[in-house]
């Protein structure tokens, strides 16, 4: 070796970050580290099924912990980077959790936290054989990086590590329809993540660079920031995280996939997929492309409006519970595009706490549907009926995911639902705040019919009115804690949202703040220097 | 697939292969190689194995589960980027422990670790995915 | 170079949309795979293309001496092709499992999740 470099006698601090690093700045990653290391301890440990869920309640409730401590600590100290491998951004891959990405992530991890409860009843030990755990948890990896990750690339990586995930869990025990709805759900966001790739090709083409922080300071410096290329940019990562967050005209994929699975991971799917989509537009079309956004405001609302219009009729033609809900997603996916659309502070918080809404109530709805069918033995709400007089109690907590659902008050849908109509109506958008009130209005009309089939009536269609319980054979017996404490967790959150809405408002506020003011956010990752 | 030529020359192809993958392994660090291809490369001698004596005798000789493996191969690449927590650095920040045996040089380090773990992860997934599919064939 | 190579990635796209619109499953997953091939490429051209520079820095120095091809795209080619190359192993197993299970590779007839003559919901209470 001709004259080896010591490392002693070279000066890295151009391209490398030699401070010592704070033990709580780890808390960036450690929502990523922990549901690593416990998929992997999972899957090691796969065949021991008795075991299994105890490991993962642990890690998942560890995972649950730092997301809490990662939020307190952005709420404290602002926004917090850690770039991997100790390399100056944009060298190396940032991770950056601001007040959007923090509260996202956590309420993301409590969802997980309940679907493993509830999995413990309603995933046999086929299920768990097949890896139940291990792909949960290995999905929240794949959700808490795409939520704290500062670079565009990696957030290409870490949908493709929930998609993966995610096909694990959508085939878990090989039905003929849960074939046929994962090749469908498989081949759609194969195509979406490919869109999502080329746009990013075309920004690093663009800036020489994939870092967010980077990307959003660049091309505030830009003088025609929405060129033709940016532009194109911009709708193939519209096109793509539409297709993700299952929009108008490319939602077709969740209705036809998202009843196959077992409940919980349609619970899952249904609280946590979607909304990575909606998330990836809000940090990509506000954050770093706000010039785009502008320009394609009014697509956004077109979209939006038909998102929402097409999801409430699509889930009042369908008599399977699963699929009202699955349509019922959509339809709150609409929301969101219409906080997108508006593009103001409010409109912003109004989509950020809509989302959150969105995935609790919709993980909730999905684990009620799980206990319907236990006690009915159906989801079709035709077979279904009687179950207020089995259990008045869980007919009381459905009505309250019903209200929530539709954004009636006092329930953490209205809030949201007020912010966005107030913000579409003060930005001169009437029709989007009518296209808003209308799909609430719809809403109602496709769970309360789901609530006066299934619980209110006496029994199931052929019966006579009366009979109190469902004839169908369905065991009542459902005393089982591990399905009442998650949905009893989600609802009693859904309840706190909606009569305490401050903490919402504070945090959604905080977190559109974040975004359309790009500044604390480029100054986390590139220090004080401007 | 199965004549006698063949099922009599797979186990010995099938080891040196996997051999070499090893080699490839060691070598990625500062030459062409490393875990990725090392994995595909013992995935495939896996799998020649499996046409050649079927599905059942590769899973008795691996012992475990391939999917196992990629858990494993996910720990300990995980945990050598953990490892720079206890010297105050960012997280994946290489460590490096050089070990001189017999004049020679070598550099332990976390990346090799990392690198191994990348190698565990891909023959436990691409070898899951080829013995499901070896094993729909025959029946 | 770097035109030749667009009309190339465009090809390839053209190949694989054509390929993607078509009813059966097999065809699809090819389109799939050129699809992500064609993608690869425009990243690659995206880095921008520097001819027989390999961006190796000699020995003893701390940066190259000339201006090197870019290795960025090469890497995030390799991610993007170890990732969407699992992919298509995964799709091809699902691909085969559900054309035993349904038994036709069709997907205009594959409605076991969407049953064809689905009952209108109830019209009243």
């Amino acid at each position: 070796m001709a004259g080896p470099i010591s490392s002693a006698k070279v000066d890295y601090s151009a391209a490398m970050n030699l401070a010592p690093v704070a033990a709580g700045d780890w808390l960036v990653v450690a929502p990523v580290l922990i549901s690593l290391v416990g998929g992997a301890v999972c899957l090691m440990t796969r065949k021991n099924t008795q075991a299994q869920p105890k490991l993962a309640m642990i890690f998942l409730a560890l995972l649950v912990a730092a997301n809490l401590g990662l939020l307190v600590r952005v709420l404290d100290k602002g926004v917090i980077t850690m770039v991997m491998g100790g390399w100056l951004p944009p060298f190396g891959i940032a991770f950056t959790a601001d007040a959007l990405g923090a509260t996202l992530s956590l309420v993301a991890s409590i969802v997980a936290f309940c679907a493993g409860l509830y999995g413990a009843v309603t995933v046999d030990g086929t299920g768990r054989r097949y890896g139940y755990y291990p792909f949960l948890v290995l999905l929240m990896a794949g959700v808490c990086g795409a939520f704290l990750t500062g670079d565009i690339f990696n957030l290409y990586v870490w949908f493709e590590v929930l998609l993966i995930a995610s096909f694990g869990l959508i085939i878990l025990g090989n039905d003929r329809p849960q074939l046929d709805g994962a090749v469908k759900y498989g081949v759609l966001n194969l195509i979406g993540t490919n869109l999502f790739l080329i746009g990013t090709g075309m920004i690093y083409g663009v800036f020489g660079t994939l870092n967010m922080a980077d990307i959003a300071a660049k091309i505030s410096e830009l003088d025609n920031a929405a060129s033709g290329t940016l532009l194109t940019i911009g709708v193939l990562y519209f096109l793509a995280f539409a297709m993700k967050a299952a929009a108008f005209p490319v939602n077709f994929w969740l209705p036809a996939s998202y009843h196959t699975p077992n409940i919980v991971v349609s619970a899952v799917f249904a609280g946590l997929l979607t909304k990575v989509g909606v998330y990836a537009l809000i940090r990509i079309f506000v954050l770093i492309m706000p010039e785009s956004r502008d320009y394609m405001a009014d697509l956004i609302a077109v979209v939006a409006i038909a998102t929402m219009i097409t999801g409430v009729l699509g889930a009042l033609a369908q008599t399977e519970v699963r699929r009202v809900f699955g349509y019922l997603v959509i339809a709150g996916i609409g929301s969101m595009l219409a906080g997108l659309a508006v593009g103001s502070n409010l409109a912003i918080s109004g989509a950020i706490f809509y989302a959150v809404h969105s995935i609790l109530v919709m993980t909730a709805l999905y684990m009620a549907a799980g206990v319907m069918h236990r006690m009915g033995g159906s989801y079709d709400m035709r077979e279904l009926g009687g179950l207020y007089g089995a259990n008045p109690a869980f007919a009381g907590v459905f009505l309250i995911l019903a209200f929530a659902v539709s954004g009636l008050p006092p329930f953490s849908g209205f809030w949201p639902k007020v912010m966005l109509v107030d913000a579409a109506m003060s930005d001169g958008r009437g029709w989007l705040a009518f296209a808003i009130l209308l799909s609430g209005f719809l809403t109602t009309l496709a769970v309360g019919r789901v609530w006066i089939y299934a619980f209110w009536r006496g029994g199931p269609e052929g019966t006579p009115d009366g009979t109190a319980v469902a004839a169908s054979g369905g065991t009542i017996s459902i005393g089982s804690s591990a399905l009442w404490l998650p949905i009893g967790i989600l609802t009693a959150m859904i309840v706190y949202f909606g009569l305490q809405p401050e903490v919402m408002f504070d945090l959604s506020a905080r977190g559109a703040l974040g975004v359309i003011e790009p500044l604390g956010y480029v100054r986390s990752v590139f220090g004080d220097a401007p | 697939m199965r004549t006698l030529i063949f099922r009599t020359i797979a186990p010995y192809l099938s080891a040196l292969m996997v051999l070499y993958s090893i080699f490839v392994l060691l070598r990625g660090h500062n030459e062409p190689g490393g875990g990725f291809i090392g994995g595909l490369i013992a995935a495939s001698a896996l799998a020649i194995f499996g046409i050649a004596c079927g599905v059942a005798a590769v899973r008795r000789a691996l012992k475990v589960h391939p999917m196992s493996l990629a858990g494993f191969g996910l720990f300990i690449g995980t945990l050598a980027g953990v490892y720079s927590l206890f010297t105050k650095q960012p997280f994946m920040t290489s460590q490096w422990w050089p070990v001189t045996i017999f004049d020679v040089e070598i550099k332990l380090s976390t990346p090799l670790i990392f690198d191994i773990g990348v190698y565990f992860v891909v023959v436990g997934a691409i070898a899951s995915i080829a013995l499901a599919l070896e094993e729909r064939e025959s029946d | 170079m770097e035109t030749g190579l667009a009309i190339v990635i465009g090809l390839f796209f053209a190949v694989s949309v054509y390929l993607m619109l078509s009813k059966q499953l097999v065809r699809m997953l090819l389109g799939i795979a050129i699809l992500g091939n064609s993608v690869n490429m425009s990243i690659f051209l995206n880095g921008r293309l520097t001819r027989e520079v390999p961006p190796v820095i000699p020995q003893g120095l701390l940066v190259p001496t000339e201006v090197t091809a870019n290795p960025l795209p090469q890497a995030l080619v390799l991610t993007a092709i170890v990732i969407s190359f699992s992919f298509f192993a995964f799709l091809l197993v699902l691909a085969f499992r559900a054309y035993q299970e349904v038994g036709t590779d069709d997907v205009n007839e594959m409605r076991v999740a969407e049953p064809e003559n689905d009952p209108l919901p109830p019209q009243g209470y």
